[in-house]
């Protein structure tokens, strides 16, 4: 899959707003889901408190992960699932090949499942002969357009209807030009039926898995997930350890709060809860960690194991809808993933916080209350500590320091700076400063509000 | 050590001191006019009701509403003389060309449209999802306002699968058009029984 490992946010994003009349498009696109978010979140009186219980669920979770493990596990096992547990993104994909295989199966179809995408399972099993397709409508369309997923709920929210009629001309034949969504979609429909009545085994990721009981559910609006799974000989799914919640009345509080912060439905269409194989069927569960326990063991980012992954955090940021999903390079963009990615990998992805003005949508908006632009600030300290923030970034900051250690420095560099922008401000306003790039430096002050305040207060005595 | 063993020793070794779980008892939300609530909730996520008094009046608006010249199953008794019975024995591909099936929800739920039901009231997991059109009875007197009082009446449930059904599948997927009928059923309509 096409991956962008060499540029960083600032030069994707770059690219990304050359073309403006898409970047006001998707950005309105998404500001319209965050509106649907508002709307319906106003019609519960006990939206606050629905937070703030789910916040606090988690954070049991999170607390006590390692008996619900065991609970869940042992759940999992009395229901006739068969349990997997993988270190990492490696062996959740031998795991996965080494089901098929037992079973000669050579096609699978898969619903969403970010944390495969994370792993890039596709890509391993396409290597070693198994063909793997995606059957969620957006993640579809990522997929025959060799593009990782941009938004987490909506995977192509970055791409135009036309775009997508010419994928499906050059992929499945529909006539050229065409890009209604409803003819679009009746296509994929009937296309993907064929896929889901012909494939042996079905994978599906996993919103919540309830220690108490050992079933786990899935939530879709398409309706792909259950149709994948209840026609397949071999279901497995795949989990991150931190999807687990102690019992089974939790789910009421989370299902109330994920659509809605996604999209701003009541529910999603379908919200299926699955506990044991049907009669002949063979049901695999694989327990991922792949850096989470790393991440329980960072004091300051461990909560953003809390995430119901509603991207209600893309829809609301100012960046993300100005830069879209891609620009991340990580399988999770957006605020969620520019605070997931760094533990993952801090030098790649060193570039992720900064993405971010820190107003603080995010956290605003997060149904589980993750302080997501407080992690962001901190994990900017972290990185530069450990060396991991590029030079011109580093070296700003140095000077910044510099300025800021005593008052006497503060007010010559001020008084400097206002000097530069009034009488030569083409020395400022140029391209070798990175600040200037799509900003224009404001009209400097006459003088400081130091001086002005001096100035003021010897008038008034 | 086996990667089972090395994750949970990580995770007792990496999470931090437990803090207690929320008291989630106040979550409830008793509430009249549940069966209007209910209605004028599945309309805005695209599904079709309609109050009736008993089975007749169903059979009669299925034979007004869908084409009964193709394939509809039922896991009703009560509609055997005009239907086929869905049968759990045989494989569930062959239900792939399924134009309306019939089935009972146990109860739904009025805040958010959807209905619940297990495995054993679909006759086939696959019934309610492979169906061109899906047609479900619900009584008015198992509705719940929210999905606290869903899943108490749940419990811990004696089933193998079950799920919520909240309307037609649908997707938004291309420029946030919204699309019913993505690979479930193109249309849901819900009889409540009075």
């Amino acid at each position: 899959m096409r991956e962008a490992t060499t540029k960083d946010h600032a030069s994707l994003a770059g690219a990304f707003i050359k073309d403006e009349k898409r970047v006001d498009w998707h950005d309105g696109a998404l500001w319209y889901i965050r509106e649907k978010r508002d709307i319906a979140a106003k019609q519960i009186p006990e939206w606050e408190h629905l937070r703030e219980a789910a916040s606090m669920i988690k954070s049991n979770v999170i607390s006590n992960l390692h008996e619900y493990l065991l609970q869940f596990e042992s759940n999992l096992k009395k229901n006739g699932v068969t349990v997997h547990w993988a270190d990492s993104a490696e062996e959740h994909n031998q795991i996965v090949y080494s089901i098929l295989k037992a079973k000669e199966i050579n096609q699978m179809v898969k619903s969403k499942s970010m944390l495969t995408e994370e792993c890039h399972l596709n890509e391993y099993l396409e290597e070693r002969g198994i063909e793997v397709i995606n059957s969620d409508l957006g993640e579809y369309i990522q997929q025959i357009d060799n593009e990782p997923p941009s938004h987490i709920v909506l995977p192509c929210i970055h791409k135009r209807k036309e775009e997508i009629g010419e994928l499906f001309h050059e992929h499945l034949g529909t006539e050229k030009g065409l890009s209604d969504p409803t003819l679009l979609t009746r296509v994929a429909r009937k296309h993907l039926r064929n896929i889901f009545l012909t494939r042996r085994a079905a994978l599906t990721g996993v919103n919540f898995a309830v220690a108490e009981t050992g079933e786990y559910v899935v939530c879709t609006n398409e309706g792909n997930a259950d149709m994948g799974a209840h026609l397949s000989e071999v279901q497995i799914a795949s989990m991150g350890l931190e999807k687990v919640i102690p019992q089974k009345k939790h789910l009421g509080v989370f299902l109330r709060l994920l659509a809605r912060s996604a999209t701003g439905q009541p529910i999603t269409i379908y919200s299926s809860h699955y506990k044991k194989p049907r009669k002949g069927q063979e049901m695999h569960l694989i327990l991922v960690d792949a850096g989470r326990t790393r991440q329980l063991g960072r004091k300051d980012f461990r909560d953003s194991l809390k995430c119901i992954k509603c991207g209600s955090c893309m829809n609301t940021c100012p960046v993300y809808r100005k830069s879209g999903g891609l620009s991340y390079h990580n399988t999770i963009s957006g605020p969620i993933g520019a605070i997931l990615a760094p533990n993952l990998d801090m030098k790649r992805h060193e570039d992720l916080p900064f993405a971010s003005t820190l107003c603080g949508s995010c956290s605003n908006v997060c149904p589980v209350k993750i302080n997501i632009h407080d992690q962001l600030y901190k994990w900017r300290q972290v990185i530069v500590k450990e060396g991991y923030a590029t030079k011109t970034k580093t070296l700003g900051m140095k000077t910044m320091a510099w300025t800021f250690s005593s008052p006497e420095k503060f007010k010559k560099t001020g008084r400097a700076g206002r000097w530069f922008l009034k009488y030569f401000p083409f020395l400022i306003n140029n391209k070798l400063n990175p600040w200037y790039k799509q900003r224009d430096m404001p009209e400097g002050p006459s003088e400081s509000f130091g001086e002005w305040f001096v100035k003021n207060e010897n008038k008034k005595s | 050590m086996t990667t089972r063993e090395k994750i949970l020793a990580s995770v007792l070794a990496n999470q931090p001191a437990a803090t207690p779980l929320p008291d989630i008892s106040m979550f409830k939300n008793g509430s009249d006019a549940l069966v209007e609530k209910y209605m004028q909730v599945f309309k805005t996520i695209g599904g079709l009701s309609h109050v009736v008094t008993d089975i007749a009046a169903i059979k009669q608006l299925i034979t007004e509403n869908f084409d009964t010249s193709k394939r509809i199953a039922t896991t009703l008794a009560e509609f055997g003389d005009s239907f086929e019975l869905i049968s759990d024995a045989v494989d569930p591909h062959s239900y792939s060309d399924l134009e309306l099936a019939i089935i009972r929800a146990h109860f739904s739920v009025a805040e958010n449209g959807a209905v619940w039901l297990s495995d054993e009231l679909m006759g086939q997991r696959i019934i309610p999802y492979i169906c061109q059109h899906l047609a479900v009875i619900v009584d008015a007197e198992t509705i719940v306002p929210t999905l606290h009082e869903a899943y108490e009446k749940i419990g811990a449930g004696n089933y193998g699968f079950g799920g919520f059904i909240g309307g037609p599948s649908k997707t938004a997927d291309i420029e946030q058009a919204l699309v019913l009928g993505a690979h479930g059923p193109l249309s849901m309509t819900v009889f409540i029984l009075k």
